[in-house]
């Protein structure tokens, strides 16, 4: 260590009067914290992987849990994290060409870049929602429970409700109203509490309707859980085809409550076990905490570029440092992207 | 009392133009790996399914290539790979330690649950 400080002049030097691998001391801090951080989140993404590994249930794969795009719906695996882990990566460079203009005392570039970086991690968090919401509000079909008692989770294509007409009048709707709104919400819950018999189905308000919904397509039943009948080989078995379609629908109408479930939450999800959606909210949650607070930052230091704070320092080490910090966000999401999404 | 945190301490906190044209070649050429082994990455997960006999070599494949890629974020962005040998030592050796030990410990706890778990259900 001392050897190297041979270089330095007494200037550059800590309080103790040499200088520990001729580094700074917020930059040599600024890595042990990363190191503490880093352990943090492999304790976590280790957890994942014991409670994974001893679990006896069929674990969710990425490609069909996340397979959604704004705009376009359901039938893109895999695609929606493809282009946010693209956003961070992005915002990486943006971060580390900062940092690089620095070095050259270039104020204007670092302020560019540092701006680029803000952007490209509030698109990254909001991406986060967007996935968040689509985690919680589920698929259209849920997960559903078969009647010998076999899971299995459902792709395909949706057909619209159309209408609910009532048929028989409740305390609100009369006979013969057609209903129009918020018709999905209706029907799932009503679904999920077992008040939908043979196509029937009873509204908050105890008057019963008839359903007018547009076929399914390309309905498909993937067995998770083995069943008396609809066995599970190898934790995997597809059904597909008028076959599927039956059994959703016997099992959906058959008029009893927690047959389907859609979305997750603390307490259930359609995904897998309940272990999975809760590393999910915790992992993504704890590292989109990260990117927020490295946001934060960012714009903190990218008003002292603006101000001229460092440049009259005669160094831009600050940047230097929360660039450490931005990229280890982007590292820690290499890790949740291949933890979570593609294993 | 002088504020230390206005010192300059790092010796390479400052390059000239010349170099900086090198370092944002480097940089550029980075991006466009780490972009590459991300498509990657999607295309293998999103064409090969986890029940095909090919899968373990995917799985060990997707592990290689995460780690190359935190590889290049480590060494070039955070410029680790530009720090004296012995602060990249100090970091990455124990961390390494750790985690090995972590993970070998989790695996083998959880299989041993799971046979435990099977016996019992």
């Amino acid at each position: 260590m001392a050897g190297h400080t041979a270089a330095l002049d007494s200037k550059t030097l800590w309080g103790g009067k040499i200088s520990p691998f001729s580094t700074s001391y917020g930059k040599l801090m600024m890595w042990f914290f990363l190191v503490s951080d880093a352990l943090t989140f492999g304790g976590l993404l280790i957890s994942y992987g014991f409670t994974r590994h001893d679990c006896l249930e069929a674990w969710p794969i990425g490609e069909e849990t996340f397979n959604s795009m704004p705009f376009l719906g359901h039938g893109y695996p895999l695609l929606y994290v493809a282009l946010m882990t693209f956003i961070l990566i992005i915002s990486s460079v943006t971060m580390v060409l900062a940092v690089e203009a620095g070095h050259r005392m270039d104020r204007k570039g670092v302020t560019k870049w540092m701006i680029a970086t803000i952007i490209g991690g509030f698109f990254f968090v909001g991406s986060q929602g967007w996935e968040w919401y689509h985690f919680i509000h589920g698929s259209e079909f849920g997960k559903i429970e078969l009647s010998d008692g076999a899971v299995a989770i459902v792709k395909g294509h949706f057909g619209e409700i159309k209408n609910f007409t009532v048929t028989e009048a409740g305390s609100h709707h009369k006979k013969g109203d057609v209903i129009k709104e918020d018709l999905m919400h209706t029907f799932q819950h009503a679904a999920a509490a077992g008040h939908i018999t043979n196509g029937v189905i009873i509204l908050h308000d105890g008057s019963k309707a008839s359903i007018t919904k547009e076929k399914d397509h390309e309905l498909k039943l993937i067995i998770k859980k083995g069943g008396k009948v609809n066995k599970a080989s190898k934790g995997k078995r597809e059904i597909t085809g008028r076959k599927a379609e039956k059994l959703y629908y016997e099992a959906l109408y058959s008029g009893e409550a927690n047959r389907v479930i859609y979305g997750a939450n603390l307490k259930q999800n359609e995904y897998g076990p309940q272990q999975y959606a809760q590393f999910f909210f915790f992992i993504t949650g704890f590292h989109g905490f990260h990117v927020f607070s490295g946001v934060v930052i960012n714009i903190i230091i990218c008003l002292g570029v603006v101000a001229g704070t460092y440049h009259k320092r005669g160094h831009y080490e600050m940047v230097e440092k929360t660039g450490l910090y931005w990229h280890f966000v982007d590292l820690v999401w290499v890790f949740v992207f291949t933890f979570f999404y593609l294993l | 009392m002088e504020r230390d945190d206005l010192i300059e301490y790092s010796l390479d906190a400052h390059h000239s133009e010349e170099k900086g044209v090198e370092i944002r070649k480097k940089i550029y050429k980075v991006t466009i790996l780490l972009t590459i082994v991300t498509i990657i990455e999607v295309v293998l997960g999103a064409v090969i399914k986890q029940d095909a006999s090919i899968w373990p070599l995917v799985k060990w494949t997707f592990l290689a290539l995460t780690i190359l890629k935190a590889g290049y974020i480590v060494m070039v962005f955070m410029h680790l790979g530009d720090e004296r040998k012995w602060l990249r030592y100090v970091i990455l050796v124990p961390y390494f330690i750790f985690i090995l030990y972590l993970i070998f410990i989790a695996l083998w706890e959880a299989t041993s649950i799971k046979s435990v778990l099977n016996y019992f259900s």
